[in-house]
């Protein structure tokens, strides 16, 4: 194993690459990210200091003091209790402690309370408990607190919601029929989250978290920008993060538009624009992980989306390092030298104001 | 973590406070803060020194202090150390009208 460099495939696995190897890997990756969103490629200065990263010979590696980033959450408590399919460890713990032992034990920046299911539609139906819970929370926590979940529009197509399912419908090529329910589906998540929010901001909500947006597709997003414009009317003060689905919008629909931009095919450095125009205060660029690529190339791919994002941002952007995005292994148990090289390259690289 | 703040072991919810705020960058964020400490902006990940300067502001420190202001308390001299809004401040404040 002389002169090889520990590093990681996108699925996790330990591999060991010469220095020579990691720098094509690099290059490839940001090569694919300039050629697929139509941005820059990393310098080959940038690129240098990516590969002097993947280097280190420690097994953890951090930015320099003075570097370190704010590090938002997205409901880390319910690490805590709940189960594998949540990443949870199933500890016998309650909301509000498991808030209090991240604010206190693992000194995050934010916490984040949310429904377990993690989407809004089921929030809503439990809306009076979950604003209670919510305001007693707020009273023990000093850290910003977040009331977190996903827009989730796939909720709301048959067999789980009241609308026809354009997975059904397209293959049929009811191709109408799908982009309809896709459009009265928006509707009603519009309406659900800003229901949601008007109920939270009644108990002194500190903000939202608009987790993983867009994940059924472009009309998911029209509804969390067209839902966040509309809250920051009513509650200005209640402080909006939005996080992005997967590194462009899906065109599940393919013409719906927010502000006169079409969201179909928007990579995050043109995302970030129409959220700014929302109101978003937090946003949160995704990139995809390749799993069957090494982690030198995903996240070359990934910094060079965030810089392209951070460029040209006017509020702070925070990318989503959990598993399987920005670099990070998807893995359930990531790879710590993975991810502290993943989070030192997105801050020292990539210009991130969080993480 | 490895790159993080640290939350109230230092001043990471300040930081993050501002951003959230007045959607501010990093280092604006981190230079508001450091003004309203009256600290150097390499300061606020010390821990030995906003240990201290967390109790003497009494804003919340991660060690329990007895009888020291802790959450909606520590949010309230938070938003006016920082001049911002909070929700929550907002309507604890506006439950406590006449009596503070």
């Amino acid at each position: 194993m002389q002169n090889r460099i520990m590093t990681h495939m996108g699925d996790g696995e330990r591999i060991y690459m010469s220095r020579e190897e990691i720098a094509e890997e690099i290059a490839r990756g940001t090569n694919d990210a300039a050629e697929r969103a139509e941005i820059p490629a990393l310098t080959q200065k940038e690129q240098d200091k990516l590969l002097e990263i993947f280097c280190e010979p420690g097994r953890i590696v951090s930015v320099s003091p003075g570097e370190e980033v704010v590090v938002s959450d997205d409901a880390c408590s319910m690490s805590y209790y709940a189960d594998q399919e949540n990443s949870g460890m199933g500890l016998p713990m309650c909301r509000p402690v498991s808030i209090l032992n991240w604010e206190r034990v693992a000194c995050g920046d934010t916490c984040c309370m949310g429904h377990t299911d993690f989407s809004y539609k089921p929030a809503k139906s439990i809306i009076n408990y979950e604003t209670n819970e919510y305001y007693t929370n707020s009273q023990s926590t000093t850290i910003p607190m977040f009331y977190g979940s996903q827009p989730n529009m796939g909720l709301y197509y048959r067999p789980d919601g009241p609308f026809d399912n354009p997975s059904e419908l397209l293959p049929l090529g009811k191709i109408e029929e799908a982009k309809q329910a896709q459009l009265d589906a928006a509707g009603q998540l519009q309406d659900d989250l800003m229901f949601v929010a008007g109920e939270l901001n009644k108990v002194g909500c500190e903000g939202m978290n608009f987790d993983t947006s867009g994940s059924a597709g472009d009309a998911d997003m029209m509804a969390s920008l067209k839902a966040v414009k509309e809250i920051k009317k009513v509650a200005p003060n209640m402080y909006i993060e939005l996080g992005m689905a997967s590194e462009f919008v899906l065109g599940m629909h393919g013409s719906v538009e927010f502000e006169g931009t079409r969201l179909a095919g928007l990579y995050p450095h043109q995302l970030v624009k129409l959220a700014e125009a929302a109101g978003v205060d937090i946003f949160g660029p995704t990139v995809n992980v390749n799993t069957s690529e090494s982690t030198p190339w995903n996240l070359s791919r990934s910094v060079t989306m965030v810089k392209a994002t951070a460029e040209v941002a006017n509020i702070p952007i925070h990318p989503n390092v959990g598993m399987g995005v920005c670099g990070v292994p998807m893995y359930e148990v990531p790879p710590i030298g993975a991810v502290t090289r993943c989070s030192k390259a997105l801050v020292q690289i990539g210009k991130a104001d969080g993480l | 973590m490895g790159s993080a703040m640290g939350g109230i072991r230092t001043a990471g919810d300040l930081v993050a406070w501002m951003q959230l705020s007045k959607k501010m960058k990093i280092n604006d964020a981190k230079k508001h803060v450091a003004e309203k400490l009256g600290v150097d902006v390499i300061d606020l990940t010390d821990e030995e020194k906003m240990r201290e300067l967390r109790e003497e502001k009494n804003i919340g420190t991660i060690i329990s202090l007895i009888g020291a202001a802790k959450g909606i308390q520590a949010k309230c001299r938070i938003a006016e150390l920082l001049d911002i809004e909070i929700n929550s401040v907002n309507l604890f404040k506006s439950n406590m009208k006449g009596l503070i």
